[in-house]
This record gives structure tokens, sequence and C-alpha cells, in this order.
């Protein structure tokens, strides 16, 4: 067994103690409650906790199988994004063709090439080549009603739920010296520091949460963002033994991985709002869809692999 | 044999609904009825052939082992394999659209719901191809809230299937496809043909989601 594989074992056994406690908690606070009455929040709370259950064991699983595992992983979570994101859309019948090459050849496209390791074509594939060539097939129906809505509408979606979402198992190509294979373990950095600083930060804020930052938009507040930053920069702090960055460098990749996954999960609001949809599927019980889940990850990823690239990368 | 065949069926049956919900992730939305055993007639906008496979895929087991689609049998009796999927997979009810046949569509109809089955069926007789919600509604549907007015005809709108999977398209796109039931509607007493028909047509035509483009 190497270090790296010690490594995700001991977060896995990190990451179910958190649950074991938050689902010690909601069974404690459960038996106390007079049984008759009916506490929505706690069983809110409850379906939560029993969805991260599931997506630990997957990630963990994934981490164990290694870089095919955490890719594969990946492309299903991309696919079921691309899948809600593109129910919401505007499209119409002479989409059919652009929309199909979106589901069964791009988005399996991307993946292969991070898989293959060609940092050049996944950076490229969907901002150039995806971006001109669904247009076209688009266009090729002669069909002019709403086109450059249904093909912005298009393109945003397989950004973010592609191209973004591609930048998690990506990360494992990344060449660091002196770092080997635990590349990996920058997957459960990102992932870490910026589902529990959201979490933290949805905490801080029901408890002294002042001041809206979009009223109208979420329920967001800065003193909300401001602590659960903090929070992401100390989680990150107190993992950066499993990083390339040291102390300092840690907290501060936290810091803006957890910013830009806080912000992006506000764009996200407002295209909910936009739409008039409070979540964006059923798929995870107490959660939403998978974008949900996603949102603020994707808004991280491609920062943090672009910054990791520039501070620690050889090539 | 038969035995086999009926087996054979079930597991087919199983496939179609597990391929719908790993495509379309297919949802129900219960919104005028519970999910509880009771007889109705499902009445659904018609714009693909999936519609009929959706809605029988998200309706509980229960449920879904006392349902018949209604369905025409110059379609499902095409060729072996739709002759096996319709009246065995489905168990269909097969009707006969000619007007010259004698096996008149609507005592085949009655004579399921006297056995104590629900039903689904597409009162616009045709696939939707148009921009209208819904076509106007043939005459079952009335004749059938008339001779037996205890059973709930139950509005179901079946949402983005037209998109998922237009027709004379082979590869259907991934979407999220919901199936929404309504609050049940009857035949009220000397109501005439044509009101009550508008009358459930606004019913279903109510499901329909707001954004829907």
């Amino acid at each position: 067994m190497t270090s790296t594989t010690i490594d995700i074992l001991w977060l896995t056994v990190g990451a179910f103690s958190i649950l074991v406690s938050l689902t010690f908690v909601g069974e404690v606070l459960r038996a106390r409650q007079d049984p008759d009455t009916d506490n929505p929040v706690l069983e809110t709370y409850m379906t939560r906790v029993q969805s991260w259950w599931g997506m630990v064991a997957f990630i963990g699983i994934a981490m164990l199988v290694g870089k095919v595992g955490v890719t594969v992983l990946f492309a299903f979570a991309s696919f079921a994004a691309l899948r809600e994101f593109l129910t919401l859309t505007t499209k119409a019948q002479a989409d059919h063709w652009s929309l199909a090459l979106a589901f069964f050849v791009i988005l399996p496209l991307q993946y292969i090439f991070v898989a293959l390791e060609w940092g050049g074509a996944y950076a490229v594939f969907i901002p150039v080549y995806a971006f001109l060539l669904l247009p076209i097939v688009s266009a090729l129906r002669g069909d002019a009603n709403r086109f450059l809505i249904r093909v912005a509408e298009t393109q945003w979606g397989l950004m973010i739920t592609v191209f973004c979402v591609s930048h998690v198992p990506a990360l494992i190509n990344l060449n660091i010296d002196g770092y080997g294979d635990r590349a990996i373990l920058l997957v459960t950095f990102l992932v870490m520091v910026v589902q529990l600083g959201d979490l933290l930060e949805y905490f801080f804020g029901r408890r002294i949460g002042r001041t809206k930052i979009a009223p109208g938009l979420s329920p967001k507040t800065w003193e909300g963002v401001v602590c659960g930053v903090i929070s992401a920069m100390l989680i990150g702090a107190c993992l950066n033994w499993i990083t390339p960055f040291g102390v300092w460098g840690a907290m501060g990749m936290a810091g803006i991985a957890s910013v830009a996954g806080m912000f992006g999960n506000l764009v996200f609001a407002a295209i909910k709002r936009d739409r008039g949809v409070k979540d964006w599927s059923h798929l995870i019980p107490g959660q939403g869809g998978f974008v949900d889940q996603l949102d603020s990850v994707v808004f991280a990823a491609p920062i943090f692999y672009h910054l990791t690239r520039y501070f620690v990368g050889t090539a | 044999m038969t035995i086999l065949r009926s087996f054979f069926a079930r597991i087919v049956g199983h496939c179609i609904r597990i391929f719908a919900r790993s495509i379309t992730a297919v949802r129900a939305d219960w919104q005028g009825i519970e999910p509880v055993a009771r007889q109705r007639v499902y009445y659904a906008n018609h714009t693909s052939n999936a519609d009929m496979p959706m809605i029988w895929s998200v309706l509980p087991p229960n449920l879904r082992r006392t349902v018949r689609p209604v369905a025409a049998a110059d379609y499902w009796l095409k060729n072996p394999l739709r002759a096996f999927i319709g009246p065995e997979v489905f168990n269909c009810v097969l009707v006969d659209r000619r007007p010259e046949v004698s096996d008149k569509p609507m005592d085949k109809i009655l004579a399921a719901l006297d056995e104590g089955s629900s039903l689904i069926i597409f009162p616009e007789g045709n696939r939707n191809m148009g921009n209208d919600a819904l076509l106007p509604f043939k005459a079952g549907l009335y004749n059938m809230g008339l001779a037996r007015p205890d059973i709930d005809l139950v509005p179901t709108w079946v949402a983005n299937l037209n998109t998922i999977m237009p027709k004379g398209k082979v590869i259907p796109l991934p979407l999220i496809c919901t199936v929404t039931f309504g609050t049940p509607v009857h035949v009220n007493d000397g109501e005439t043909k044509d009101v009550f028909l508008a009358r459930a047509a606004a019913a279903l035509a109510d499901l329909r989601p707001k954004d829907q483009t």
C-alpha cells in the first residue's frame, strides 16, 4: 500500500467520523422530540446527512480505484448535471442533433482527453471546438427563431457542467515537483474545503447573518460568507499535509476556492430564480439535483486547477 | 410456455422502466391525487410514442399491475415484437380505429373498466405535432365518464418528451421528464359533451409547466 492510499483511507475515515457525529446529533434530536410532532427541519437535515453518506462513499471508492475511478465518477456527475441544465434551457426541434452531440460525443470526449492527460485538448475542446461546431449543426436545420439564445444557453451549459466539472479529475494530471502520484489528493482537498466551507457558511449565516449580499436572489449574507471562507481557510490549513502548498499556501488556495464557490452558488441561484425553479432536479434526496450539489465546486475547480498549475506546476 | 412468456414480459417491462428512468430520470408529481390503488382513467397529452411507457414507468408497482393503456391495434400488431410488447408487456387494451369493424373500441374499454382495471388514454387521438398545447379531444373520454361516473378521470401531463424523442428521431435526448397528475374530473349531471371535453382539456393544460417553450 502506497502512502497516497493510506492518506486516502485516513481522509475517508475522517469524513466518515464527521458524518457519524452529524448522524448522532440528528438521532439524539430525533429521540428527544415528542414523537407526535413533526419537525420538517430535522427531517430535511437527516435526509441530507444520508445523501452525504452516499457521496462520501462514492468519492472514497473512486479515489481508492484511482484516476480512472475519479474520472468516471465525475463524468457521470457531469452527465446528470448537463441533463438538469439542458432541461431548463431554451431549445427547439432544430437543436436535436447538436444536443445529442453534446451528450453523447462532446461530454465523453472531454473526459477521455482528461483520462489521456491531453492538457491542450481538454483546455480548448469545449471553449473552441464545441463552441464553433454546435451552432453550425443547429444552423444547418434552418430555424432562426431565438437562435442566439438557443446556442448561447447550450454552450453555457456545456462550459459549466462539462468543462468546469472535468477540471476536478484533471487535477490528477498536474505535474508537481516532489509531489509524485499524490496529485489525486488535490481532488479531496478541493472538494472538502469547498463543501465544508459551504456548510459552515450556511450555519453561520443562519446564526449571525444580517446583511444580505443579493436580496431577492439568495439568503446568503456577508457575515455568513466571511465566516464560511475563514472556516474553509482553517480547514485548508489543517489539510495542508496532503497538498504541495505548505500551510500558508493551503490557506490561501482554500480561501480562493471557497470564495469562488460561494459566488458561483449565487450565480446558480440567479439562474434558478430566472427559470422559476427551487432545485435543479429531485435526484439527490434532500439536496435537489446534481447541479445544486456541484455548483460551488464547479466555479472553484478551473480556478483552483490553473492557480495550482501556475504556482507549483512544472509542465 | 405461457408462464415463460409472461415471465419474460415482466423482465422486458423492468428493462423498459429502467431505461426510461436512466435516460430521462422520469419523475411523478402527484399534485391532485395520491399514488394509491384506486380505479382511475389517466388521460394524458400525446406528443411522442414514449408517452405511454413514461406514465407506465412512474406508477408505483401495485398501480402498474392494474393499469392498462388503451392503444391502437394497427400500431401494436404491426410486427411480432410490437405484438409482444404492446399486449403482453404493457397489457394494452387494443382498439381498432377503422370505422368498418364491428368490435367497437368503447365496448372493449368499458369491459376493461368493468374488470377493475385502470386505464391510460390519449384523448387527442393522434400525436400532437403542432405548437398548440393540446389538440381537440375525441368523444371517448366523455363517453367513459358518462357510462362509469364513479371512476376518477385524472389529467396527466407528460412534460418534455417532445424534445426528448421528437418524431422521426432515433437518438433520445436525456432530458428530465416529469409526469404530473392533476385533480380528477367527472362528468357533471346534464353536462354536454363539448362543455365537459373543454373542461377536461383545461384541467390537463393547467398542469403544463409555465416555463415550457
